[in-house]
């Protein structure tokens, strides 16, 4: 089978199973409401500028969210022990890796589709006209997380308390993407030059293809036992 | 390169075959021949290896020791995905998503084996099941009998050519049993090569030529299943599991 029309398969059966489901969505997206809440309760935004704690509030939102959507990605998977069964196809195991990716920034990117409008209202800022630079940076750090996230969710599926085990392990792995996600936020809140936050952007860029093309690798040997 | 099966060519061919998970040997120095077209009925007591076996058999893993081949080719090789395109799995787990309608599974299924025409095979194969007035309906609704004939058809529709059965009764009621079994029965007339994992001694010995015994990962007993009484496998693995026992 086409690598590709296998990668969008197992993305378009994940979207499918979501849709029908709603679980994910309501899940992913109360959650990232309620963390703006709380801080925008914890937090008198009014004193404090947003620009210096607003990137790591929305982070945090998109993150937190992000493990529960990889996480019920792989649930779906474990249940009726369905992995299986696509393990037995004969198509690339790359390409079900790539699938999962690409449904997991999919949920994100919709989770972020929403939350950022909600922010800018709730918080009252503006990302200064720069919306290209927004979404770009949405989209580098969304894929960043989701591909070792996904890469950390395969491995530990097959665990005992692998739901416990995933933040464990994706967490530090994670920390160059979310700290390029923050910073270049930031900057971005701020309404700073592009040349004083280009090598987080650069920084985000490379993660995503570091871990991409390794996960590729991998993916095989990930799954096996 | 996949090799071409003749009659020369054995479905399985395991050599010395092993798996272990760290400490724990699930299989161990299993010499193996199958030859296409027959039906293998394999029997052992929990964590004997027959799952395990049956995985091996599958490419879900790799051995740890030995050699695997399947109608010719190395399964360790890099042509384990053209050689899942030959092999058909079932289980008690049936790998389908309840939130999908049972055509849309099937489809799915069709479309990741790549075949030539994928809504004529789901179609047909849902027909077959005698699922085709629940075919729109999702597959969380279905009863488990039902469920398991759908995971019938989904391991059955790329026709393969070894089928691969790990105790795909459990949870079945007598109905669902009895057209299960009847399937296997066609499966086994059309000349596919089947291995069936089981608890259930007389339901294997009567859908099987060969059998073989499993315990603790050691193959204990391998003889064509005709003449074999269904005591004898009693006595022999109730005296193998109490041995066992004694030696931990």
């Amino acid at each position: 089978m086409n690598y590709w029309r296998a990668v969008l398969l197992v993305a378009a059966r994940d979207l499918k199973v979501e849709l029908r489901s709603r679980e994910q969505a309501v899940t992913l997206l109360f959650f990232a409401l309620l963390v703006l809440v709380v801080f925008n309760f914890a937090f008198d935004f009014t004193v404090i500028d947003f620009v210096t704690l607003g990137s790591g509030v929305l982070w945090v939102a998109f993150i937190f969210s992000g493990v529960l959507a990889i996480s019920r990605s792989f649930q779906l998977e474990r249940e009726q022990d369905r992995i299986q069964g696509i393990l037995l196809a004969p198509i690339d195991r790359s390409a079900f890796y790539l699938g999962k990716v690409a449904a997991t920034v999919l949920f994100m990117a919709a989770v972020e589709a929403i939350v950022v409008p909600v922010s800018v209202v709730m918080f009252n800022f503006r990302f200064s006209g720069r919306i290209a630079l927004v979404v770009l940076e949405l989209v580098l750090n969304t894929v960043g997380f989701a591909a070792v996230g996904t890469l950390f969710a395969a491995m530990t599926t097959r665990t005992r308390r692998g739901e416990l085990l995933l933040p464990l392990l994706l967490f530090p792995a994670a920390v160059p993407v979310a700290l390029a996600a923050v910073k270049t936020t930031t900057h971005l809140l701020a309404g700073r030059p592009f040349e004083r936050y280009a090598s987080w952007v650069a920084l985000s860029a490379a993660y995503d293809l570091i871990f991409l093309a390794a996960s590729v690798l991998l993916f095989d040997y990930v799954l096996e036992d | 390169m996949i090799a071409e099966s003749g009659p020369a060519v054995p479905a399985i061919e395991a050599t010395g075959l092993g798996k272990r998970y760290g400490p724990v040997v699930a299989v161990e120095s299993l010499d193996l021949r199958v030859t296409p077209g027959e039906s293998v009925a394999l029997f052992g007591p929990n964590g004997a290896g027959k799952s395990t076996l049956l995985q091996l058999c599958a490419t879900l893993i790799r051995p740890t020791a030995g050699r695997l081949c399947l109608f010719g080719t190395n399964a360790s090789s890099s042509d384990a995905s053209a050689l899942r395109r030959r092999i058909g799995f079932l289980s008690h787990q049936t790998f389908l998503y309840e939130h999908l309608t049972g055509l849309e599974n099937l489809l799915f299924y069709a479309r990741l084996y790549a075949l030539p025409d994928p809504v004529s095979a789901a179609l047909e194969s849902i027909r077959a099941a005698r699922l085709e007035h629940r075919r729109d309906d999702r597959v969380g609704s279905y009863s488990r009998g039902m469920q398991q004939r759908l995971a019938i058809a989904r391991a059955l529709m790329h026709r393969p050519d070894l089928l691969l059965l790990d105790e795909p009764f459990t949870g079945l009621d007598r109905p669902s049993h009895a057209r299960l079994e009847a399937t296997l029965e066609e499966e086994r007339g059309a000349g596919r090569t089947c291995i069936l994992a089981t608890h259930d001694l007389g339901q294997g010995l009567r859908a099987a030529d060969r059998v073989l015994v499993l315990a603790d990962g050691r193959l204990l007993l391998d003889r064509a299943a005709r003449g074999l009484d269904q005591g004898f496998l009693e006595a022999l693995m109730t005296a193998n599991s109490a041995s066992g026992r004694a030696a931990s």
